[in-house]
């Protein structure tokens, strides 16, 4: 029977969350294929991560270790994981879309001769054949895709496809082994250092009951001004994407999206903001979702409860004065 | 040093795209531009080279459409492209884009090679990592700064949430750039003038074709999205709309 493999991730000892998603995914694909679902994490004296793992639905959890596992470097795990699968093939391995994953699962990929399906947001069972749903264009389209070879077949999935709170528990706890693998001296070539926070930030978005976010569209730095008296006027924090805090326009602790803050407000009011993926997966979460752009195909609009096609500099200053007559 | 920057033409971030008869790629008449990340990935190269000195080579692959992303790096201060010219190139996936790529560049050394950290048409974010593999190189990805160093490079990783890493690593190398890291510059007249006279290598699929293989994963079908949510568009004209919007902020989503 084939096995679909997921590598839950951690770093510096403990468990990302969002690996649950994976596994989540995984127990759906082996629902519908039949497929046996087994777990991996590795490290260097990861054992209670793998522990936490085989309390879900899971054949089998693998500790895979070796001490030049920590710290984290591409070279090792890519050599770890490979060594590994050589032992233990695969027909699927799943991981969560995380930037160490980005770093190290090409790489493996190509050592294997194989491939990986990044950015993943879905997945169908059709005739015997699996399909892989991943946003194109910026979140635009959405591409079915097929893979091909003898795997096995690498999958990542994006953050917030899966309902981490979904997971199924499993009758009993499944088995751990632990499997030592061998990094010889010379694999690893990067010498990383301490991972660190630039500044404290000023900030906490998390907290924002109502956030107001700017993008591209509000076209000048001057014209902040006018998102700030709107923030103001309805109580909540000014937010931006990426582009703004890269021009300098906003500090970098007011960024959402997948490289600043998560959020998810009672309200949140994307201003000129197109909606690429790496924004969204920072606010989808958000309870309400409204937003205002003068291009109609904005990929913001498909995960909006409102939207206003327009100019935003026509919009927004009379939204102000009605906001402020509303709370009086 | 001698850098590679390998750049990347994508359609117009506002560009209206719509989906070929198939419903297997885009209509490509639409408008294109340079990569975003790409475009930063070049600036930094420049900076790199101004610095310690040495040679900034571009590569792109794509169609005759592409090579305005070469003229403009060389514009901007590139010293030499390399062009694998050809419609075929636009439907590889990330592992035989980057075979392709290092077999245009098996008789040179670069010091190091930089890639955008991702497409906004395909969005892989795989390209640079697989160059790395098949080269041999060591590498590291969503880079903000990048330090000469003995023996090799310091590079600041950007990590999710706000957090960083300095990575100490060897030359030759493998970068994946950020978007951010740097200022870019616009062309000046004079440099526009000396791009057309600077050295482009025009490689055809055919010159290549022997480096690669079929592609392992595939493009079955594109669709638009299905939309999750059932969206309310508010219309009208501005002070109506706002005031319609307002409406809702207070009866239905209860945040005023």
């Amino acid at each position: 029977m084939d096995t679909i493999l997921v590598v839950v991730e951690q770093r510096e000892g403990k468990l990302n969350r969002v690996s649950w998603e994976t596994i989540v995914a995984g127990q759906a694909i082996a629902a519908q294929t039949g497929w046996t679902l087994e777990a991996a994490v590795l490290g260097s004296g990861v054992a209670a991560i793998a522990g936490e793992v085989t309390e879900k639905k899971v054949a089998k959890v693998y500790d895979i270790e070796s001490a030049r596992l920590e710290p984290y470097t591409p070279d090792a795990f890519a050599h770890g994981l490979q060594e590994f699968l050589g032992k233990h093939p695969a027909k699927l391995v799943l991981m969560p879309h995380t930037y160490q994953v980005r770093d190290f699962v090409p790489k493996l990929a190509t050592a294997l001769h194989t491939t990986a399906i990044s950015d993943v947001i879905g997945f169908r069972y059709e005739g015997g054949k699996l399909l892989f749903t991943r946003q194109m264009f910026q979140g635009k389209f959405v591409a079915d895709v097929s893979f091909a070879g003898s795997g096995p077949c690498f999958v990542t999935f994006q953050n917030g496809s899966f309902r981490a709170d979904k997971v199924e528990a499993g009758s009993a706890a499944a088995p751990v082994e632990t499997v030592n693998v061998d990094v010889p001296d010379g694999v690893i070539r990067n010498k990383p250092h301490e991972v660190f926070k630039e500044a404290k930030q000023a900030v906490d978005l998390t907290q924002a009951a109502i956030i107001v976010s700017v993008g591209r569209g509000i076209k000048e730095q001057k014209n902040i001004e006018m998102a700030k008296h709107l923030a103001d006027a309805l109580g909540g924090e000014l937010a931006a994407s990426r582009p703004i805090c890269d021009n300098g326009w906003l500090p970098m602790d007011r960024q959402v999206g997948s490289s600043g803050q998560t959020v998810a407000p009672k309200l949140y009011l994307a201003l000129g903001i197109s909606g690429a993926i790496q924004h969204i997966v920072g606010m989808k979460g958000s309870r309400s979702i409204v937003a205002i752009n003068k291009d109609s195909e904005a990929p913001i609009f498909e995960i909006a409860d409102y939207a206003i096609v327009g100019n935003l500099f026509d919009i927004v200053p009379p939204l102000i004065e009605e906001v402020k007559k509303a709370k009086g | 040093m001698k850098i590679l920057v390998c750049m990347k033409q994508v359609p117009q971030k506002d560009a209206p795209l719509k989906l070929n008869d198939a419903g297997t790629w885009i209509r490509e008449d639409v408008s294109y531009e340079v990569n975003e990340p790409d475009a930063f990935a070049l600036e930094e190269a420049l900076r790199q080279k101004e610095k310690h000195t040495g040679e900034v080579v571009v590569v792109t692959a794509g169609p005759a459409r592409a090579l305005q992303v070469l003229r403009e790096a060389l514009a901007k201060g590139a010293d030499r492209a390399i062009h694998l010219e050809g419609d075929t190139f636009v439907g590889l996936d990330a592992y035989n884009t980057a075979r392709a790529i290092a077999a245009a560049i098996k008789d040179e050394k670069f010091d190091l090679i930089f890639t955008g950290l991702q497409s906004d048409d395909y969005g892989y974010a795989q390209t640079g990592v697989i160059l790395a593999e098949i080269l041999g190189l060591p590498h590291a990805t969503i880079i903000m700064q990048i330090e000469k160093s003995d023996g090799g490079i310091r590079v600041k990783r950007e990590l999710e949430a706000g957090f960083f890493q300095f990575v100490d690593m060897p030359l030759p190398a493998v970068l994946t750039i950020q978007s951010g890291i740097n200022k870019l510059r616009y062309a000046t007249l004079i440099g526009i003038k000396q791009a057309k006279m600077k050295p482009l290598r025009k490689v055809m699929m055919a010159e290549v074709q022997s480096a690669m293989e079929g592609n392992l994963q595939k493009i079955e079908k594109l669709h638009v999205p299905q939309k999750t949510k059932n969206t309310e568009f508010l219309e009208g004209p501005p002070a109506e709309v706002a005031k319609k919007l307002v409406e809702k902020l207070k009866n239905e989503m209860r945040v005023i």
